[in-house]
Parts: structure tokens; C-alpha cells; sequence
């Protein structure tokens, strides 16, 4: 080494190198950044572009019609609504129960590790598997399609996103509070629901709302439980019309109506969707 | 005080309870393993191991294998990971040392939209808006440029069609970004101050900083969220069956047409019976037994990640 | 207040499940290839009856297994299924519309119906031998048409069709290399080409992608604008796809007398008969869970037969002959 270190020169050579591949590299990210958000204008666009311009309120008044003709999304809604709220009625108790007791009572044995690590591959199974259960275990039981095993399959879906919310929020609670009811008497069970619920209760409600998103947009579980219904129809022992399943369908064929309208539905499946994102988020902060 | 009257029962009956349905998860999924491989039994019993690797799907003379499935599968999730990691980590990098503070939140909101976003929309958005552009435009001039390129010339063969194995894989790329993009920021924000201050003094530039100091000491936590990305890719139906092209046959070039196990089965399993439906579910549980394998690892990758956080 | 809350939905999900006892409630589901008309006969049935048959196209495969399996009150197919078959699972089987298929094309420049090809060289095609446009054996059948010096996208049924029945049916018929090298079914290993989900599926892609070739039932392609091509028949002209290229194919219907009622229409002598006519059938249960059902099946395709035929023609299906539909209201009452 030389008795006195060199100055470092702008036009020393090992630095230009570095600081051009410092620049080279940023500007790869920001290009990074910048497709990703390009990707993501596009699709919206394309979304609101095809999807509105076939918004009226036809679509919400008339139900699916046969190929060639105009119509409407009613009866594929009213299924959606009636299918995915029952699945949310059915996975929120027992996904909240089961996070519960990982919070709660988890602390020692063998269930609560387990059960977390199964809930997260539950939680990240391919959604077709989920659907092939259901018409396993259900549909070829009972011999027909229906809205409940339509209800069934998403409430697979939702049960791993509640369990994993529960027991992070309940595992937020801080103990302080529990000890200081237990000091006053409190049995465990009232501590439970009457403290920690109440305390974590925002973040459980960000947890099935983000459930319900998610249940929101899946096709491939219903396509063999819920089939699908031409007809408004409000019966859940039967097959039952749903939205994404009627916008796989009508996207893939070749009558122009129904490309229309599987636009329609699919712009209004993502606001919904990214509505209740944005819900879940701001309630979360509060 | 009657409120208060002692239950004994109450605590053991609600503990009980809660137990129940955590054991309910337990049994839910060893029920959907076990319903799987009941459904297979005959496909495993009449084509044994050789199933894996078998390259066949013929229905007319009860001949399936899984190779090609397999491959479509592991190739398009490949392809995706391949575009998917260095966009993810471009994003999580500007997002957590390069934007100023005001547009990170923004920003990182508008990233995770591309999570939210419905996958079969990806599926309709890629068939109807974008393979036409790609065919028309894209596709022609890569074939052009590979042509008569000794090994690459095969590679990127074929006729533009638009649909396909790399459109595939594009697509499953767009839609896995934000999984790992969200990881990767979490994990970047992990890492120590006093770390990135020392290279920093020490005359390091921003990206020796991230490259030699960051993704060292992140890189379990990073490899845990590339297996997420890759776990949801595989298992990717919607999106996935609109753009592969639905071929039984093995890819020759990126843009063959060919088929994912999801797509498989979205298409074929409500009319087939016998022989196919149990090949069909022995597909299912192919699927089910990689996805839980790469979800195993990535789990243990970030609890190992998590691990050496708490040690800070 | 929280339990009554929780009451009220439980309740209502009871509700819920009962099953509308006022209206019938029919689940079909099966081939594509008659979906359209299914559709606008259900759609007319409900306004004129109030009863509502729901028919979802999953694929004639679909349709055999979903019959068989009894998650349905009907299924439909466009491959007939034999009398072994029949009453191995104890089902029956009777015609319900007869339609065509058409080869479809997309290329830029030709307009529908300005296509020549014949039986042999569809074969090539799908065989995956004739691989170009411009290829001199289509060239010589098209003289005047400017055909593009591109690969050509052969594109199929990904799913288990009887449209590929009656399309691999046909084939093996005016090609021995087919018949030998890849035969007939609803799902065959084909030589090459892309899968479309359901004869949507295949006029979707066939639309969207340049140079693609693929086969549909008619409406799907006069529906949707889409190019057809002319086919050279039995006798050796060449015909269009039209009501009455479909209707001199279908004379052979009436004097149809197979006890399975399985009739099969393609590659008819008549001068001039479309060469891919098809019929498409419909199977219940002898003995269903629920006997009214098949009742109520009967009663939707009786009056399909008595009032559907003006609509079925709008959508360019050939509504069945007289003397077909009295054989078919006779095998409904016997025992």
C-alpha cells in the first residue's frame, strides 16, 4: 500500500465502475417498479374500459340470458351473495374458534404447532383441490350440484385466512390485560370473549373481510360443486348461478353479448374486491 | 352477584370447544389428503410409479401419465419465477431504501392491488388483450431474432399463436409480484440500521449496500418469499387455462402450447369417469404434494429468517 | 340482541334450503353443440310455463358421466351411446335436435364460405401433415383465393366433446390415414393443435388467433361472424353450410330404426347434404330418485318438439322429423 492513501478521483476507475453500477441498477429498479405499475394500469383500464361499457342497469335488473341476447348478472349475483355469505357464516366461527384456541390455549402441547403449519398449507392449497374434495365427499354423495357445496368449498377457503388473523390479533393482545381481569375474578372463558375478542376485535374483522375477498374471485372450486344456473333462483339445494363461474363461461365463448357482460362482471368482481381492501385496511388503522 | 356464579364447567367446556375446531383444520386437510388418494387408488394401482414420467393422455385407450401436466405445471411457474423475482426485488428495493417517504405508501398500496386482483381477470385480460398484441407484434420479431441461433433457435420456436407456455408464465409472473414483492419489503425492512449505516460509512454505494450487505442477511427470509410466489403460481387455475393452449403434448419451444395440471383438471374432470377421473385425481394430488412441500419449505425458511431477527 | 341476530340468520338459512315447491326445477347439462337452442327453448319455456330447466354446457363427456353419476335429471350428447351402454346403466336415449359443424377459419382476407376443402385434406390438416396455408393441396381446391404463407393453428376441444365424435366420426370415414392413425371419440389423442373449452372455447380461440383453423356447430359460427368453409360431400359437390344442405342430410333421420335411437348423420349420399350433419341426444334415468323428474323432462322436450322447431331454426338447427318424434313420444310411455 502507498504511505498515503490516493484521493479518491471521480475519474478513478474501480469507482466510475461501482458508480455506474449503482446507477445502472437503481434505474433497473425503478424500471421494475414502473412495470409493475404499468402492468397493473393497464388491466384496470382494460377493466374499466370493456367492463363499463357494458354497465347499465340491465345488469343488475335481468338475469344471464341465452346466447345471442342482451341481459343482465342478476340471478349470478344473488348466487354470488347468497354462496359466499353462507361460507363466511359457516368459516368464520370455526376459523375463529380455532385461532382462538391457538392464541389462547396453544401455548404448550403438540395441536397448536401443528395445526398453525397445516392452516398455513390449507391456507395456500390450490383452490381446484378444495373443489374436487367437496364434489368427492358432497356432489357425488348426495347426487346433485348445489349452492351448499358451492358454500362448502369456499368455506374451506375462508377458514385458513381467519384462523391465521384470529391468532395473530389475538396474539397482539397484551397479557397485561388479561392478568388484570384474571386478578378480578375473571373465569378464562369470560376473559376470552369479553377481553381479547373486544380487544382484537378490528383485527378480526380486517381477517374475514379479507376472507370474503378472497372467496370473492374463485372460479375453480365452484365449477364442480355450485355448477351454474341460467335462472334467478334462491334455492341453496340446487345448482346455483354465481358470478365468476358465469364470466369463465361467457368470456370464453364467442357470443359478443356475453363477452360483454363477463367484462361487466369482472370489473364489478375487482372493485368489489379492492373496495373491501381498502375497508379492511383503514379499519385495521383505527 | 348471581352473574358470577361459578360454572366449573364453562372454562374446560370452552377450551374443549375451541380444541375441537382446531382439530377440525387438523382433520380438513388429512380429509382432503385422504379423499385424494382414495380417489386415485385405481389410477396408482394400474400405472404404479410409471405415471410420473409417463407421457401419454390418451382416453380412447386408457393410457395417462402425468409428465406432461407435471412439466407445464413446473415450467410456466418457473417462467413466472424467472420474470416474477428480479421485478419483486426491483420493487421491494426502491420501495424500502429509494422512494421518498411520501410515495412508499402509495406506492406499496397500488403493488398489493395486483394482489387483489381476481386471477381469472389476469386469465381474461392475458386471451383477449394481450395475445393478440403479443402475436401480432411481439412474437413474430423474438422468433425472427432467435432464428438461426444454433440452441436458442429451437428454444424460441414455432408459430406465433400468442397462447402458449411463455404467455403462461408471464402472466403467472404479474400476478405473483406482489406476493413476493410484499416478503422481500418485509424482510428488507428487517435488517438492522447499524448494518446498512456501517457499509454506508464505510463508502459503500446503494446497491453494494442491498447486493452485498441486505440480501445476505435476508436472503433465508427472501428464498421463504419466492417459494410463496412459487407456491401460489403452481397452483394457478383461471389464469392459467385461458393462455396455455390445452395441449397434451410436451413442450418443443417457450411458446408450445401445453397444459398445467390445474388447467387439466378445470377442464376434463366434470366428464370424465373411471379410469381418467382417477388419473385425474392422482394430478390433484401430485399438485397438492408439491404445493405443500414448497409451502414447507418457505415456511421454514422464514421462521429460520425470523429466528435470526430475534436474536438481533 | 346479539343472539337474536344470530337467530334470525339461522333462520333464514333454514328458509333458505327449502326448496321451491311451486315451479319444476330441471338440472341438464352436457354438450355445447346444442347449448344455444337449449338455452332459448328454456329461456321461452319459462315465460310461457313458469317451469325452469337449467342447462349447463359441460360437454357430451360431461353429460354421459353426470347422467350416470345421477347429479342431474338429464344429460346431452352429441355421441350416442350404445345399447350395451344403455342398458348397462339403465338409461334412455332419444334424439333432441339435429344441428351441423362447420370448419371455421381465420384467415384475414377470406371471407365465410369462400374456403374450399374436402374430407381428405381436413384430415392432413388436423393429422398435422398439411402444416401451411399455402400448401399446394389447398391451393388447388381454391384457385382465385389469395391464401397466406403462414403456419397453420389448428385448434380442438380440450374437453370430451361429441362435436369431436361426430367430427372424428366423419374423418375416419373420408380418410383412411385418420381412421388408421387416430380413430374416433369424444377425447382423442390429437396430433397437434390447441385445446378450446367447448365449442365456445374453440370459436373464441379461433377468433382471436390469425391462420387458425378449428371446427364448430353452426350457430357458434353464424352467431358469431365467424369464416366457415365450403365442403365438398359424399357425392362430390361442393356445398354450403344452410338450412338446406342440413335438412337433405337430415331426410336420413326419418327412416332411422335403431332400438338404441343412436342415429348417426354425417357423410350422407344425398346430392346435396351438408357432409357433418349430426344429431344430438338426451339420456335419463329409467328409474330415477325422483320419477316426476323424468316426467317433467318429457313434458319440456314435448313442447320443444311442438313449439320449438320456428326458434330452433332461427339458431339454424334442423328440428327432428315427424315420424322420429312419434317413435320418440311412443319410447317415453312405454314401461
Amino acid at each position: 500500500m502507498a504511505a498515503t492513501p490516493a484521493p479518491i478521483l471521480s475519474n478513478n476507475p474501480l469507482y466510475r465502475r461501482r458508480r455506474f453500477t449503482n446507477r445502472l441498477m437503481l434505474g433497473l429498479s425503478g424500471l421494475a417498479l414502473g412495470s409493475g405499475l404499468f402492468w397493473l394500469a393497464w388491466i384496470i383500464i382494460t377493466l374499466l374500459v370493456k367492463g363499463g361499457a357494458a354497465l347499465s342497469p340491465a345488469l343488475l335488473l335481468e338475469s344471464t340470458p341465452p346466447p345471442g341476447e342482451a341481459g343482465g348478472l342478476l340471478n349470478a349475483i344473488v348466487g354470488s351473495v347468497l354462496i359466499s355469505g353462507v361460507a363466511t357464516l359457516i368459516g368464520t366461527p370455526i376459523g375463529v374458534l380455532a385461532g382462538t384456541y391457538l392464541a389462547e390455549y396453544g401455548q404448550r402441547g403438540w395441536l397448536a404447532p401443528m395445526t398453525r403449519f397445516l392452516n398455513d398449507v390449507l391456507l395456500s392449497a390450490p383452490s381446484i383441490v378444495i373443489g374436487l374434495f367437496i364434489y368427492a365427499v358432497y356432489v357425488a354423495q348426495v347426487g346433485h350440484y348445489s349452492g351448499w357445496a358451492g358454500a362448502f368449498a369456499l368455506a374451506i377457503l375462508v377458514i385458513p385466512v381467519v384462523v391465521r388473523a384470529t391468532d395473530n390479533m389475538l396474539g397482539l393482545v397484551p397479557n397485561s390485560l388479561r392478568e388484570a381481569a384474571a386478578a378480578l375474578g375473571c373465569p378464562q372463558w369470560r376473559i376470552v370473549l369479553f377481553i381479547s375478542y373486544r380487544a382484537a376485535r378490528s383485527g378480526i374483522i380486517t381477517g374475514i373481510l379479507l376472507a370474503v375477498a378472497r372467496i370473492a374471485g374463485e372460479t375453480a372450486p365452484l365449477l364442480f360443486t355450485a355448477l351454474n344456473n341460467q335462472f334467478l333462483s334462491l334455492n341453496m339445494n340446487a345448482p346455483m348461478a354465481n358470478l365468476p363461474v358465469v364470466i369463465f363461461q361467457y368470456a370464453a365463448s364467442p357470443f359478443e353479448d356475453w363477452n360483454h357482460l363477463a367484462w361487466a362482471g369482472a370489473a364489478l368482481i375487482t372493485l368489489l374486491v379492492l373496495a373491501i381492501n381498502i375497508a379492511a385496511r383503514s379499519l385495521f388503522r383505527k | 352477584m348471581s352473574r358470577f356464579r361459578s360454572r366449573p364447567w364453562a372454562d374446560a367446556g370452552f377450551r374443549q370447544l375451541t380444541r375441537l375446531f382446531a382439530f377440525l383444520v387438523f382433520v380438513l386437510l388429512l380429509g382432503i389428503l385422504g379423499s385424494l388418494v382414495y380417489g386415485s387408488r385405481d389410477a396408482i394401482m394400474t400405472f404404479g410409479p410409471a405415471f410420473l414420467w409417463g407421457e401419454d393422455w390418451d382416453p380412447v385407450r386408457q393410457n395417462f401419465g402425468a409428465l406432461v401436466t407435471v412439466a407445464g405445471t413446473l415450467i410456466s411457474s418457473f417462467l413466472a419465477l424467472l420474470i416474477a423475482v428480479p421485478v419483486s426485488f426491483g420493487i421491494a428495493w426502491f420501495l424500502t431504501e429509494l422512494a421518498p417517504m411520501w410515495m412508499r405508501r402509495p406506492l406499496g398500496i397500488a403493488i398489493e392491488m395486483l394482489a387483489a386482483i381476481p386471477s381469472i381477470i389476469y386469465g381474461m385480460w392475458g386471451l383477449f388483450v394481450f395475445v393478440p398484441l403479443f402475436q401480432a407484434h411481439v412474437q413474430p420479431h423474438v422468433i425472427g431474432l432467435f432464428a438461426g441461433v444454433p440452441v436458442l433457435e429451437h428454444l424460441f420456436a414455432g408459430p406465433p399463436m400468442g397462447i402458449g407456455l411463455f404467455t403462461a408464465g408471464l402472466i403467472l409472473s404479474i400476478m405473483i409480484v406482489p406476493f413476493i414483492a410484499a416478503v422481500m419489503r418485509d424482510v428488507f425492512e428487517q435488517v438492522p440500521a447499524m448494518l446498512k449505516e456501517s457499509a454506508y460509512g464505510l463508502g459503500s454505494t446503494t446497491w453494494e449496500v442491498v447486493w452485498k450487505v441486505m440480501l445476505p442477511y435476508t436472503r433465508q427470509g427472501v428464498i421463504g418469499g419466492i417459494m410463496l410466489g412459487l407456491g401460489r403460481a403452481l397452483g394457478e387455475t383461471m389464469a392459467v387455462t385461458f393462455v396455455i393452449g390445452n395441449a397434451f403434448k410436451l413442450p418443443s419451444s417457450i411458446f408450445s402450447p401445453s397444459n398445467s395440471i390445474a388447467s387439466a383438471l378445470a377442464n376434463e374432470f366434470n366428464e370424465a369417469g373411471g379410469l381418467q377421473k382417477s388419473a385425474l385425481l392422482e394430478l390433484g394430488l401430485i399438485l397438492f404434494l408439491i404445493t405443500t412441500v414448497v409451502l414447507a419449505l418457505s415456511k421454514f425458511m422464514l421462521l429460520r429468517m425470523a429466528r435470526k431477527e430475534g436474536t438481533r | 340482541m346479539r343472539l337474536r341476530s344470530l337467530s334470525i340468520i339461522w333462520i333464514s338459512l333454514v328458509l333458505l334450503a327449502c326448496p321451491a315447491a311451486y315451479a319444476a326445477d330441471l338440472t341438464g347439462a352436457g354438450a355445447s353443440f346444442p347449448y344455444p337452442i337449449y338455452a332459448k327453448w328454456a329461456a321461452q319455456y319459462h315465460k310461457e310455463t313458469g317451469h325452469r330447466v337449467n342447462y349447463q354446457s359441460i360437454g357430451s363427456g360431461g353429460g354421459q358421466q353426470q347422467i350416470i353419476a345421477g347429479t342431474v335429471d338429464f344429460g346431452a350428447s352429441d355421441d350416442p351411446m350404445p345399447l350395451d351402454q344403455l342398458q348397462r346403466y339403465d338409461l334412455l336415449q332419444f334424439p333432441a335436435i339435429i344441428g351441423a359443424i362447420v370448419p371455421i377459419v381465420n384467415l384475414p382476407g377470406v371471407a365465410a364460405g369462400e374456403l374450399r376443402l374436402t374430407g381428405p385434406v381436413l384430415a392432413d390438416i388436423f393429422l398435422g401433415r398439411i402444416t401451411r396455408w399455402d400448401d399446394p393441396a389447398i391451393a388447388a381446391l381454391n384457385p382465385g383465393l389469395k391464401l397466406p404463407a403462414h403456419g397453420i393453428v389448428v385448434v380442438h376441444r380440450a374437453d370430451g366433446s361429441g362435436t369431436t365424435f361426430v367430427w372424428t366420426h366423419y374423418l375416419s370415414q373420408v380418410s383412411a390415414r385418420w381412421a388408421a392413425e387416430v380413430g374416433q371419440g369424444k377425447a382423442i389423442k390429437w396430433p397437434t393443435g390447441h385445446g378450446g373449452k367447448g365449442n365456445e372455447g374453440v370459436a373464441a380461440y379461433v377468433r382471436q388467433i390469425r391462420n387458425a383453423i378449428g371446427y364448430v356447430e353452426f350457430a357458434y359460427a353464424h352467431q358469431n361472424d365467424l369464416s366457415w368453409a365450403q365442403l365438398e360431400n359424399r357425392a362430390g359437390r361442393f356445398v354450403q353450410p344452410t338450412q338446406d344442405t342440413f335438412v337433405a342430410a337430415a331426410l336420413a333421420a326419418s327412416d332411422d330404426d335403431d332400438p338404441s335411437m343412436g342415429l348417426m348423420l354425417d357423410n350422407q349420399a344425398g346430392p346435396d347434404a351438408w357432409p357433418i350433419t349430426a344429431a344430438s341426444f338426451i339420456l335419463v334415468r329409467k328409474r330415477p330418485i325422483r320419477p316426476e323428474r323424468n316426467q317433467q323432462v318429457y313434458a319440456f322436450f314435448d313442447w320443444a318438439f311442438s313449439q320449438g322447431a320456428a326458434l330452433a331454426r332461427t339458431l339454424d338447427y334442423v328440428p327432428l322429423p315427424d315420424p322420429l318424434v312419434q317413435r320418440i313420444r311412443a319410447l317415453w310411455s312405454a314401461p
